[in-house]
């Protein structure tokens, strides 16, 4: 997975750092809405805020019980923006189009 | 020593007076309190819409001694979301970000999976025996607000109880000494 992204205009003077995540959201037969989340990572300083980074999931891709072979997902990037002090929010970056291998372990 | 037995005679004949002042002044400052705090869960929705951070596990996002605000609404739990839910038997609710959610459609059933954001593996120990999932039910609110440190004075008051004695008894006697002019 690579992700490349720049994240600094989050910044202002009462960000305290940036929790960001991907997350795979799917359908399955059993469940309507699925949302799982592969990997997190806090942006403590405007610095790191643009970076590009290759790596396996953090956490496993797994569903409650049902085959994901072949199964069509979207990635969303999520980024919580964590504030000194006041209100926090959110938004995210909904990119779709995935689909997992149709043979796999 | 008539100077000390004036001054004594004078603390006496106000005594009655004093004390009950005091006790209305401080009914309604418990009162006020009260109705802010109602007021507050009626607006947010939730049981308990201040609650202080007793734990590092949301570091470095959320210290110990930290208070968040909560909001409750309708709306369906989304990844992403932090979370302060109870689990059945347990006393302290816990604050953790939502990293899974299984939604069905028709029978309305949502499972909800926990992790505190220092916590390098979810929150499925923490839950009660045999639960694996979250229900919705069991959320108190979403956090939406916070203010660093303001929370010490909970925790000190609720971990020395001797600190919130005295604190009384300093304010106690500031009032007293205040009527006295």
């Amino acid at each position: 997975m690579n992700i490349t992204a720049d994240l600094q205009s989050l910044f202002t003077w009462n960000t305290k750092q940036l929790f960001i995540f991907v997350a795979a959201e799917y359908e399955t037969p059993r469940n309507s809405l699925n949302q799982v989340s592969l990997w997190d990572a806090i942006i403590p300083a405007k610095e790191h805020a643009k970076f590009w980074i290759q790596t396996a999931n953090k956490y496993r891709f797994i569903d409650q019980g049902s085959n994901l072979r072949g199964k069509k997902f979207n990635l969303t990037l999520h980024w919580h923006v964590m504030p000194k002090t006041g209100r926090m929010f959110a938004d995210k970056l909904v990119m779709s189009g995935f689909r997992l291998p149709d043979e796999h372990r | 020593m008539g100077w000390i037995a004036e001054h004594v005679e004078s603390i006496k004949s106000m005594k009655i007076r004093d004390t009950l002042s005091q006790l209305i002044t401080l009914g309604m400052i418990v009162s006020t309190a009260l109705i802010i705090w109602k007021a507050l869960m009626c607006l947010t929705g939730s049981e308990s819409p201040v609650v202080v951070v007793l734990s590092g596990s949301m570091e470095p996002g959320f210290k110990r001694g930290d208070i968040l605000f909560l909001h409750m609404s309708e709306a369906p739990f989304r990844a992403g979301e932090i979370v302060v839910y109870n689990v059945e038997g347990k006393p302290i609710p816990i604050v953790h970000r939502v990293i899974e959610v299984h939604e069905q459609e028709n029978s309305g059933k949502v499972d909800i999976l926990t992790k505190g954001d220092a916590n390098p593996v979810d929150d499925r120990s923490l839950y009660a025996y045999g639960q694996n999932w979250l229900k919705p039910q069991q959320i108190m609110g979403r956090a939406v607000g916070f203010v660093p440190y303001a929370g010490w004075v909970t925790i000190i008051m609720t971990e020395k109880p001797i600190i919130k004695y005295m604190l009384v008894g300093a304010l106690d006697s500031a009032g007293e000494t205040y009527l006295l002019f």
